[in-house]
């Protein structure tokens, strides 16, 4: 199982623990995951068929460019955060 | 001085190739958007909003379109209403609605400078008279320039239709556009376990990037609506697509061709002018090309947000970190985004802390909407964190490096946000911090009468972001290899970029031919932003050198007709496995490839390189009679991964000094009353210039990122963080007195000593 953390708004809105567990062979798979788990948090992650613009997944330290797509082997935790950029 | 943690030996990467601009650059040559000249060119020019805050009642253009020389007048209503859609572009978030609204108001104005209407003419003076011939009528509002008074009870509301997100609830009539909150471990409980509590609150003034170029844009519209856009910009393909947006038009509709770049420091990412003078060309049937002047550059383009940060930090007994707690309220301007995510990423990032919990506002106030402005949002958390540090330590009478390497980040660290961070550099920089020549030195060796000397200590991040970038390459018939590539370059890139081309392909730097070109002409490619350009296209570039080996082999084995698996390639030979006899150049087998030309291309989309850490040491002398300080020895240390072109690495930590040392002792918008900067020049806006300062000594330290092939990390953004809250620390340690806003200028240096007394 992969331990799963969902933005703090999300958590509130849905009421979601702090730390989750779920699992899935891809991102999609796991959102889904979580969605039987707690209906309405795919909305909340996913528009058009991708991760929502401004929202990043943070895979064992690493964020995703591959989104949905992103195949999880071998990992810990992930993080639903916020999209960062710079200047 | 460059600290190599991994002494990896490498042939072109850490040498000091002159760049492949240079010449360009020294002599005049260079091409920069306000050299452009077109056949049959019009002047765009744009009439702007004296008030910062007021309903537009009514515009009367009729007067300037009947002058002599006027060829096209624009207003809004010129350009679509667009939705509340996620713009979802790269470096920036919003929504397009106001993406637009930025570009040109449309019923209210936001800030003094707002443009409402623009003309296309003859000749310059032709078009600013017809700009004064366009009556506006105002319904002038109360502004609010603060985050302060933006929050009050009562305050006037800038965006009417808007629902701010405050912790995923929306509300309406409010200031606050978003309200964001992080939380990791129990961080009550934890700061009741705490021996001491520190906590101090920061007031940070608006600041500017202030780069030399001012903002400009030449447009054509051609007849199959089709636009050509030149112009000065960090990332050509994010205006194509705010253009492409603005004005509902396909982005293969538009070709933006990015021109030389007299500095952006992050406010050059957004658009301003690009829309407008490509409606004026549509409506003139000519090219327009529109300037920005000093006045309209400080007062309606990005600048770097003010507000004010609260941070509460509690230690154990032994000085251990056991809780921290940050309030960060930062003005987004007109429109929303003032980067308290990225805020939020930054103000405890160089610690360990088990428990911490950081709510960040992103306040809506009547000045420009807010732009990156290098490492955006870190150095006003980071002035509130460190000043909280550096107390710590006094209070303690700790050493200030010793209790920050006890409470350092390093790898497995978990970070406010919540992931743990990869290989990082910040313990390597404390201790090269430690064993500078500076921090051994005696401070008070050369005292000047009357003066007091401080010395301060800071430490910053910035997080190096990664996204995409594109890079193709050509082998021509005389050897050398041509380098095209997206990225604008700002600091130097042309040269990081062709640097680890030439590294794989085992070729001088100046066998590469680096060519900034426009969006026709290559893949995608992100900003020349978020310290990424010499990871992200630097890998691009990487990746198209090794595709291009294999483009050789072939080449080679067909010539020799063996087979590719027997040839080798090293160093710009190619060599035949099996036949001593089989040799040839690079320059052989480009002057003469079967087949075709030898080329490739190679595109990459990277996550984080890897957090960036730099730590600065400052001494300084005060003039206790008229508070004026002097910055007398600097040294700045900073983990870039792996230093390609150390000379650049070099300019960018000391550029970065540079600007962090004018926010933290001189630069501030100054406002009136009613919401209009008062000093908006570069004689009234005190920027530092080399007179004001010593030489900024550097130690590059350089752990590999996990990331990159050469390790590199990206160097632009961290060195403006430390210097705010390192001069503050001196400030205290020379005076005995701490000040907690930005600028330290004299007067409040004065003011601070005579409350003292």
């Amino acid at each position: 199982m992969i331990k799963v953390f969902l933005p703090y708004k999300i958590r509130e809105i849905l009421d979601v623990p702090v730390e989750i567990e779920a699992e899935g062979t891809n991102l999609r798979g796991l959102i889904d995951y979580l969605e039987n788990m707690y209906p309405g948090v795919k909305n909340q992650l996913v528009e058009d068929d991708k991760l929502r613009p401004g929202m990043s997944a943070v895979i064992d330290g690493r964020t995703t460019r591959l989104g949905l797509i992103q195949k999880l082997e071998n990992v810990s935790e992930i993080h639903f955060l916020p999209a960062i950029a710079g200047g | 001085m460059v600290l190599d943690v991994n002494k990896k030996k490498y042939k072109v990467i850490g040498t000091r190739p002159i760049r492949h601009d240079g010449y360009d650059k020294v002599t005049g040559r260079a091409q920069y958007g306000a050299d452009l000249k077109l056949p049959g060119m019009l002047i765009g020019a744009v009439l702007r909003s004296p008030h910062a805050h007021a309903r537009i009642k009514n515009l009367d253009t009729t007067d300037a379109e009947k002058m002599d020389g006027v060829f096209a007048v624009m207003t809004a209503k010129d350009l679509p209403r667009l939705t509340d859609a996620e713009r979802g572009n790269s470096e920036e978030s919003g929504s397009e609605k106001h993406l637009s609204e930025n570009v040109m108001a449309f019923d209210k104005v936001l800030y003094k400078g707002h443009v409402v209407a623009a003309v296309a003419a003859k000749d310059q003076n032709t078009a600013l008279e017809a700009v004064k011939k366009i009556k506006v009528e105002y319904q002038i509002l109360k502004s609010v320039t603060n985050v302060d008074q933006a929050m009050a009870p009562g305050a006037p509301i800038l965006l009417e239709d808007f629902s701010g997100d405050h912790l995923g609830k929306k509300v309406r009539k409010t200031n606050i556009a978003a309200h964001v909150r992080h939380n990791v471990g129990d961080v009550d409980a934890a700061f009741k376990k705490a021996e001491l509590i520190i906590e101090k609150e920061v007031n940070m003034q608006t600041v500017h990037q202030g780069y030399i170029e001012p903002h400009n844009a030449t447009a054509v519209w051609d007849e199959e609506d089709r636009i050509k856009v030149w112009t000065s910009t960090q990332g050509a393909f994010d205006v194509r697509d705010s253009v492409s947006k603005v004005l509902g038009l396909g982005v293969s509709r538009i070709r933006v061709t990015p021109m030389e770049i007299g500095g952006g420091f992050g406010g050059k990412i957004p658009i301003y002018l690009e829309p407008i003078a490509a409606v004026l060309s549509k409506k003139s049937r000519r090219p327009v090309k529109a300037m920005m002047n000093r006045t309209d550059v400080f007062d309606a383009t990005g600048p770097g947000p003010g507000g004010k940060v609260k941070v509460k930090i509690g230690i154990d007994s032994k000085g251990k970190m056991l809780a921290a707690y940050a309030d960060i309220r930062l003005e987004a301007g007109g429109y929303p985004e003032a980067f308290i995510e990225a805020a939020a990423k930054c103000v405890f990032s160089c610690y360990e802390i088990p428990s911490m919990r950081i709510d960040a506002y992103d306040v809506l106030v009547n000045k420009a909407s807010s732009a990156p402005y290098r490492a955006p949002a870190s150095p006003q958390v980071a002035f509130a964190t460190e000043t909280v540090v550096d107390e710590i330590c006094l209070q303690k009478k700790f050493d200030p490096i010793d209790f920050r390497l006890m409470n350092v980040a390093t790898k497995g660290t978990r970070t406010a946000l919540g992931p743990k961070y990869r290989t990082i550099g910040l313990q390597e920089c404390l201790e090269a911090a430690k064993n500078s020549d500076q921090w051994k030195s005696r401070l008070d060796s050369k005292p000047s009468s009357g003066k007091k000397r401080g010395r301060g200590i800071a430490s910053g991040y910035w997080f190096n972001i990664g996204f995409k970038s594109s890079v193709n390459l050509a082998l021509n018939s005389d050897g050398i290899v041509s380098l095209t590539e997206g990225s604008t370059d700002i600091g130097g890139t042309r040269a990081s970029i062709a640097m680890q081309a030439a590294e794989v392909l085992g070729i001088p730097a100046e066998n590469i031919r680096p060519t900034v070109v426009d969006t026709d002409s290559i893949g995608h490619t992100d900003v020349t932003g978020g310290s990424r350009t010499t990871y992200a296209t630097g890998y691009a570039a990487y990746k198209a050198a090794y595709k291009l080996i294999d483009e050789i082999i072939e080449k080679a084995a067909l010539k020799w007709d063996i087979n590719k698996n027997d040839v080798e390639y090293s160093d710009g030979v190619i060599k035949s496995k099996t036949d001593s006899a089989l040799t040839m150049t690079i320059q052989e087998i480009a002057s003469d490839s079967p087949g075709g030309p030898i080329v490739s291309s190679a595109s990459v989309d990277l996550e984080e390189a890897g957090g960036g850490f730099a730590v600065h040491i400052v001494d300084l002398e005060i003039d206790e009679e008229t508070g004026k300080t002097d910055v007398v020895n600097y040294t700045a240390i900073q983990d870039v991964g792996k230093a390609i072109h150390p000379s650049y690495v070099e300019g960018q930590m000391q550029g970065g000094a540079a600007q962090g040392i004018g926010w933290a002792l001189n630069e501030e918008y100054f406002m009136s009353d009613d919401g209009v900067m008062l000093n908006s020049s570069y004689l009234d806006y005190r920027m530092p210039i080399s007179l004001d300062l010593p030489m900024i000594n550097t130690i590059i330290v350089e752990v590999p990122s996990e990331e990159h092939p050469f390790g590199v990390r990206g160097v632009g953004e961290p060195p403006i963080v430390p210097p705010i809250p390192a001069i503050g620390n001196a400030i205290t340690n020379a005076l005995g007195l701490r000040l907690l806003s930005t600028p330290m200028k004299p007067s409040r240096i004065i003011e601070a000593l005579k409350k003292e007394n």
